[in-house]
């Protein structure tokens, strides 16, 4: 069995849909401006990656939109959008052969928080019916099923921002379990002032005020990442059944995948990531040198960039592979950031072009990484390696190759 | 406390969100909830803000006793009456 | 198929009515319940003010200041297993191979105690939606994601190897166990604890319950509040806890002469497609989960001596389950003992998966079916044999343990001991 991806959905700061989005990372154009969704001028934080354009009153259904948080709202059109793309009329294909796994990380922030607040300053009795259902992680991949009459199996893995991948790699389990389409990806909204009061408990969020340079991965004075919204979904499919409905070339194919975990702060031991990378290299059969671009986690925070640019050196040698961290232009969009990555990836291998940071982006000495600057760079791509790592050890490597020859 | 209207609970029902192929501006007074779209948990949430609204208390059958605009317009103005 | 085969080798409990599997297993058999009166929060002026909660102090069970401080009641809950499973299962941290040994660790609500207990301060007791960032602990990020449940877990352990938060709602729990075991069959893992935890009794969780009318109201005879399978049945009551096990690839487990309680031998999830919350009465999904468990498993309706169902005590989920039993079991549904321990810890949400797979190992490691409490006058329209009151001795070999979550969620799994085949 070979999994392929045959549908893209994108709903992201830089755009919504997979060409709005394309456009504007090979221009470079950053989505990190001051928020809005809120008054945030009262947080040492005020920048962050939003999805502008995104209305759920036009873009979901009626019914859908009081009973689900604004981060099922943008799932919910990332999966249409993924089915429309893939040509795939869920009516069409039989009911357990149709799967869903999505990535969480937050929940319904939002929604969570406007009814703890109503509950703490009006009483349990005011707490809405649609509580139960909107700010439980596995929301999303409910809603989902459901809408598009998916009876197969259904998960949720709460990783962090790895969890996108490690999302991806169960949608394949699942092909090798029988399921034929399966609907994963993720997407994620923590955008209200406990959610952004929350991730400054971290002291990872950068705290420079300046949109182009506030966020600054691999950069000698990185000083932490921003926060961004939305994400994406993709349709993986069993080949032969892409094939036999007549699909077309699919975007690729899911070729390898691993995970590790970091040992914890103060212990001594080595991080793990490098051995995400070498086992899903291995996964894949393949070698480093069949690698042609690595899509970073790229965290801008020092200690995090310096172990990811030692992690690739090490496995690819020094500047041994080009390096994208098309993410600065978004900010970390945790359950939906490797998503949105995948797609980009997917783009990159479509296209021949490889995604650039500006020109003038400093890269810390010590980094041994060729992390892609100024005009995008047009090379032939055929693998592509997307790594995400998640709050507190987690991390996850994924192999994307093209499919055909 | 004012009783429930028509025009109020359509407001109320909104706020649930309306099916595309439904007009709450029509004759819908005694169409099941179900048939406009609201399920249990639509029907649970609108139950919740009338009893914010118009401070009732809804009793566990309430469900049962409330299948349409028509019946629940009966069933609150009952109980306002009951602890007026 | 999958050649490699996974088993259970220790297993951690932190349930109502006792800490660890002997005061867990000394409840489940006398029939005893632990639902009581909430004396975790003020419930006052809640529609549902009954609960099973746990009698836990983590400083009791070893947990640092440091760590009690940290750790949200769930992840305190997931640490304690962690170690007790450990010991059970005679490894220390140090005998595990850090790079082949993962973690799947289940929640449905993640550490949203913490999350609402700071909320309160951060806004002022809901004041100010503007919340006071400067009023932030430093572990608040740690509250909002789920993740951390996993990563405490995971350094409880020292894995390094996959670890993963499964956050399927109700059917968590089942859910991690499956993911792990997965893990182990396809070579990514040797050893991986996996279980789940949830601690949702806190006003919020019980608001949103409260608001949708799921948990009983009926609060003035807490011990006898969660009623599964029974005419009068209410709703369900909210449970908290913790079950963690250490799975193992059976080669591995039997080389070093573990102690085995049982193989993992089925494994599937199905979803309705139908409703969030709503469950059809005709159960088709979780027949059609059932079947395809067995179908891998390779188990037949006559090789289950046992169903450990979901049980919640809502008129709609006994009678879908009771017909999701017959229509993928046929005549043996009508054979088998099928219980509901949740009428005696109630339903602990993600976590209770976990603890009914400890309920189902214990079964089969002790020859005893624990009961249905409070079964006093069974629905007519649930016409299995639940074991009403008292728990029954007979040979357990393979067991059925089957849950249901919100988004539509149905889950089965099998258990078997390892002299099945042999018998």
């Amino acid at each position: 069995m070979t999994a392929v991806i045959t549908g893209l959905g994108v709903v992201a700061p830089t755009g919504i849909g997979i060409e709005e989005h394309w456009s504007s990372v090979l221009a470079g154009d950053t989505a990190i401006k001051p928020i809005s969704r809120f008054d945030a001028s009262s947080y040492p934080v005020r920048l962050a990656g939003e999805v502008r354009e995104f209305d759920a009153a036009e873009r979901v259904p009626s019914l859908l939109v009081p009973q689900t948080d604004h981060w099922t709202h943008m799932g919910f059109l990332t999966a249409e959008m993924a089915l429309a793309d893939a040509r795939i009329d869920p009516a069409e294909v039989p009911e357990y052969d149709m799967a869903v796994v999505t990535a969480a990380s937050s929940g319904g922030t939002e929604f969570g928080q406007r009814e703890i607040q109503k509950l703490w300053s009006k009483g349990s009795r005011t707490v809405g019916a649609y509580q139960s259902i909107a700010w439980f992680y596995a929301a999303s991949t409910g809603q989902i099923s459901i809408r598009h009459g998916m009876r197969g199996p259904c998960g949720v893995i709460a990783n962090e921002q790895a969890g996108g991948l490690d999302a991806v790699a169960q949608a394949r389990r699942m092909l090798r379990n029988g399921a034929k389409v399966v609907v994963s990806g993720g997407t994620d909204a923590s955008l209200c002032p406990y959610g952004l009061t929350a991730q400054l408990s971290t002291g990872l969020l950068s705290r420079d005020s300046d949109p182009a340079r506030a966020f600054r991965p691999f950069s000698e004075d990185a000083c932490g990442y921003l926060p961004g919204e939305g994400g994406s979904k993709l349709i993986v499919e069993d080949a032969e059944h892409a094939a036999s409905r007549g699909a077309g070339t699919p975007y690729g194919e899911v070729a390898g995948y691993a995970a590790t975990f970091d040992p914890p702060p103060g212990s001594g031991r080595p991080p793990t990531l490098r051995g995400a990378i070498e086992n899903a290299l291995a996964d894949a059969g393949i070698t480093p040198a069949d690698v042609d671009v690595v899509f970073a986690d790229a965290m801008g925070e020092a200690g995090a960039d310096r172990d990811e640019a030692e992690a690739i050196s090490a496995v690819f040698g020094p500047e041994g592979v080009p390096v994208a961290a098309p993410k600065v232009l978004t900010g970390r969009m945790y359950a939906g950031g490797a998503p949105l990555d995948i797609v980009t990836a997917l783009l990159t291998i479509r296209d021949g072009v490889v995604p650039a940071l500006p020109e003038d982006w400093e890269i810390h000495p010590g980094y041994r990484i060729d992390l892609v600057r100024g005009a995008p760079r047009r090379m032939p791509v055929r693998t592509a390696l997307v790594l995400a790592r998640g709050y507190g050890g987690f991390n996850a490597a994924l192999v994307l190759r093209a499919c055909g020859t | 406390m004012a009783d429930l209207g028509l025009e109020e609970l359509k407001k109320i029902m909104r706020t649930c969100g309306v099916a595309e192929s439904v007009d709450l501006d029509g004759d819908i007074i005694d169409t099941p909830f179900e048939l406009l779209g609201y399920d249990s948990l639509a029907v649970l949430e609108i139950q919740g803000q009338l009893e914010q609204s118009h401070a009732v208390l809804m009793s566990d059958d309430a469900l049962e006793q409330t299948k349409t605009p028509r019946q629940m317009l009966d069933f609150v103005n009952n109980l306002i009456m009951a602890g007026a | 198929m999958d050649t490699r085969r996974v088993v259970i080798t220790g297993v951690g409990v932190v349930a109502p009515g006792g800490i660890g599997t002997k005061a867990f297993w000394e409840l489940l058999t006398s029939g005893k319940t632990a639902t009581r009166s909430i004396s975790l929060f003020d419930a006052t002026g809640f529609r549902s003010r009954v609960a099973a909660e746990c009698d836990f102090d983590p400083a009791r069970e070893g947990l640092s200041p440091q760590e009690i401080r940290r750790m949200d009641r769930a992840a305190q809950f997931a640490v304690v297993c962690t170690r007790d499973a450990l010991a059970d299962s005679g490894l220390t941290r140090d005998d595990l191979p850090a790079n082949r040994t993962g973690v799947s660790l289940g929640s449905a609500v993640g550490c949203t105690m913490g999350l609402e207990e700071e909320y309160v301060v951060l806004s002022d007791g809901g004041r100010n939606w503007l919340v006071d960032s400067t009023y932030g602990v430093p572990h608040l990020y740690g509250y909002m994601v789920p993740s951390t449940l996993a990563v405490e877990t995971a350094w409880a352990c020292g894995a390094e190897g996959p670890v993963a938060l499964i956050s399927t709602g109700c059917t968590s729990g089942l859910d991690s166990v499956g993911y792990g075991a997965q893990l182990i069959h396809e070579g990514s893992a040797d050893v991986m604890i996996a279980g789940a935890t949830d601690a949702p009794i806190s006003p919020i969780t019980s608001a949103c319950f409260d608001a949708i009318r799921a948990t009983t109201p009926q609060n003035d005879d807490p011990e006898h509040a969660s009623r599964p399978f029974d005419r009068d049945r209410k709703g369900f009551v909210l449970g908290e806890g913790s079950a963690v096990f250490v799975l193992e690839e059976l080669g591995r487990a039997r080389a070093r002469g573990a102690h085995i309680y049982a193989e993992v031998t089925g494994f599937a999830t199905r979803s309705n497609a139908f409703h969030m919350t709503g469950l059809k009465p005709d159960g088709r999904e979780m027949a059609e989960a059932i079947r395809v468990a067995m179908e891998r498993a390779r188990i037949r309706p006559e090789d289950i001596d046992y169903i450990n169902a979901h049980g919640s005590g809502t008129k709609q989920n006994d009678r879908h389950e009771t017909a999701a039993f017959k229509a993928s079991l046929g005549h043996r549904a009508y054979e088998v003992p099928v219980s509901s321990i949740k009428s005696m810890v109630g339903h602990s949400l993600g976590a209770i998966g976990s603890i009914e797979i400890a309920a189902s190992i214990l079964a089969i490691e002790r020859g005893v079916v624990p009961p249905t409490a409070n079964l006093d006058t069974p629905d007519p329209e649930c016409d299995l044999d639940y074991v009403p009151h008292t728990a029954r001795e007979q040979r357990v070999r393979t067991v059925l343990t089957v849950g249901s979550g919100f988004g539509g969620f149905q889950t089965a799994m099998l258990l078997s001991s390892l002299d099945r085949l042999a018998a």
